[in-house]
């Protein structure tokens, strides 16, 4: 690898490291930061206080049970985005994949870029004045943002995918929905399988923090009780949080074991 | 469901020699999507029923034409380099931290461990402590940190820098362990047991095989810290996300608007940037 590779000529070297160098520079001056504020003794202080007003985490029975509740929003608003988005990623994926005429394909890709650019957040944010507090809009923010995500995954995928099995059932006379089920899909699946699960493992975080703009789950009784400063409250959220998403990444990652035996 | 099976059923049963496979995928896919879709009340409809498509349309309206001003445009060019400023700084204290946990973690440079399989108890119980920090650093949603630090802080650009700081140094020592680790333990191995010390050894046998790896993930997390930093802005660290926290409180659909272009036109440039850079690299 880099053995081989010649070294670049120093100047040219220089010019990148000072280049970089100067823009942090640049990053660091322009930003208002309380660099003195976070070496500060008293702000140590505060955060001190603060953090220690997080223990211990509330643990009484029915707030336990409405973490639960909670947890479980979060697991389906997590779970249905992801699914919705696997089914519409691949219908996107088909007419963005090379087999269309280009002007399709080019389209549908702009689209894709254009859901997958706008993270879920915004989307969420945006969806509230549509369709009101809740967990739909943020399930709805999941699908669109990983819509565009995947269907680009799926569509490079197509793209990849030997041609041979296609062509020689096209040869033989069989239809495009054929040789799509036959040929298309069978050697397309374990990609899609492992590319949603990853997925699945981004919108798990994703689906933790949504309700921080209102879109239900775990995020809303974290700004609910933040904003009261209901600290007790607030760190077993977050504990239900990181339990929520090393759950979902061992399991995530024991199905891809699994599947890929 | 039952009329997906029946269809199936009679149409492909004889031919199809994967229908197992395919009914099999189906049900799962609906046992999973069923109840899903109940929990989260997921109802499209409700978006065209004769009230909330009304103010859809209102806001949808608002937001043609984009407001382009000159005098807005520049305030939303500062926001944005506030944005990327956020992100390079929060990866500058990211790097200062993650730099000299990699080199604790990773085993590759572990002395007892040279020419023997098992390491000696006491360093491996503290690289097994610094891992479990690093996946408590990860595990927290980088939004959490901002919320929590936007209250020790107040609201502004540290609290964002700080927070990428501390859930991207998780991240990034993860990943530069596993680059690590992944290269060929020769050199290093070879320098640890001539004498040299560890930091030698990563200077002059790891770090000339995996340094254009190395480089090259940095990249591309500045790239994903950007997208972060835009996103915490919401909740009031400053920079673009904020913006469009305050234009979509005031149903200000022209300012969104130009705001999500401005959004979307920083992320396709930093992915640009980055990918022009990485691909130099190689």
């Amino acid at each position: 690898m880099s053995f081989h590779k010649a070294p670049l000529p120093s100047w040219k070297l220089t010019a990148i490291v000072i280049s970089i160098t100067f823009f942090i520079a640049i990053s660091f001056v322009t930003l208002d930061l309380k660099l003195a504020a976070i070496f500060d003794h008293a702000s140590w202080f505060q955060a001190h206080e603060f953090i220690s007003g997080f223990v211990p985490p509330k643990l009484t029975a029915p707030f336990i049970h409405k973490i639960l509740a909670a947890s479980y929003e979060t697991l389906a608003m997590s779970m249905t985005g992801t699914l919705l988005a696997a089914i519409f990623g691949l219908l996107l994926a088909l007419p963005a994949s090379h087999q269309q005429p280009v002007l399709v394909r080019q389209i549908t890709r702009l689209l894709l870029n254009g859901l997958r650019s706008i993270p879920e957040l915004v989307w969420a944010a945006i969806l509230l004045i549509a369709a009101g507090l809740g967990p739909f809009p943020g399930t709805l923010a999941l699908a669109l943002h990983t819509t565009g995500v995947l269907g680009r995954l799926f569509a490079d995928s197509i793209e990849n995918l030997p041609p041979e099995p296609a062509r020689a059932l096209q040869q033989n006379g069989a239809t495009k929905y054929n040789v799509f089920l036959y040929a298309t899909l069978p050697l397309l699946m374990p990609q899609m399988v492992s590319y949603s699960l990853y997925r699945w493992e981004n919108n798990i975080r994703a689906a933790a923090v949504l309700g921080v703009v209102g879109a239900g789950g775990l995020g809303q009784m974290l700004y609910y009780h933040l904003s009261l400063f209901q600290t007790h409250h607030a760190a077993t959220v977050i504990l239900a949080m990181v339990g929520l998403i090393v759950l979902v990444d061992s399991l995530s990652y024991s199905l891809r074991q699994y599947l890929t035996r | 469901m039952a009329h997906i099976l029946s269809q199936s059923a009679t149409t492909h049963l004889p031919k199809d020699a994967a229908w197992r496979g395919r009914l099999t995928l189906l049900i799962v896919v609906g046992a999973l999507l069923y109840p899903s879709l109940v929990a989260t009340q997921f109802k499209p409809w409700q978006l065209f029923d004769a009230q909330s498509s009304q103010s859809t349309m209102q806001f949808i309206a608002h937001f043609l034409p984009p407001k382009f001003t000159a005098e807005f445009l520049i305030e939303l060019l500062k926001s944005a380099w506030i944005t990327v400023a956020i992100a390079t700084c929060g990866m500058c204290f990211a790097l200062f931290t993650s730099v000299p946990l990699t080199l604790f973690v990773s085993s590759r440079f572990s002395i007892s461990r040279l020419g023997r399989a098992k390491m000696a108890t006491l360093p491996f119980c503290v690289r097994q402590l610094l891992r479990w920090l690093l996946v408590a650093l990860r595990s927290i949603p980088e939004l959490v940190f901002a919320l929590l630090l936007v209250r020790i802080f107040g609201l502004g650009p540290t609290a964002g820098v700080v927070a990428i700081a501390l859930s991207y140094s998780g991240m990034l020592a993860k990943v530069y362990a596993e680059i690590i680790e992944s290269s060929d333990e020769h050199a290093s191995h070879t320098l640890m047991k001539n004498g040299s010390s560890r930091l030698q050894a990563f200077l002059y046998g790891t770090l000339p095989q995996c340094s254009y790896e190395l480089l090259s993930y940095t990249i591309y997390r500045w790239e994903c810290a950007i997208r972060s930093a835009s996103i915490m802005g919401m909740i009031g660290a400053g920079g673009l996300g904020q913006q469009l926290d305050a234009a979509l409180k005031m149903l200000e659909g022209g300012e969104v608007a130009t705001i999500l272009i401005v959004f979307m036109l920083l992320v396709g440039l930093a992915d640009a940037a980055s990918s022009a850079f990485r691909k130099w690299l190689n």
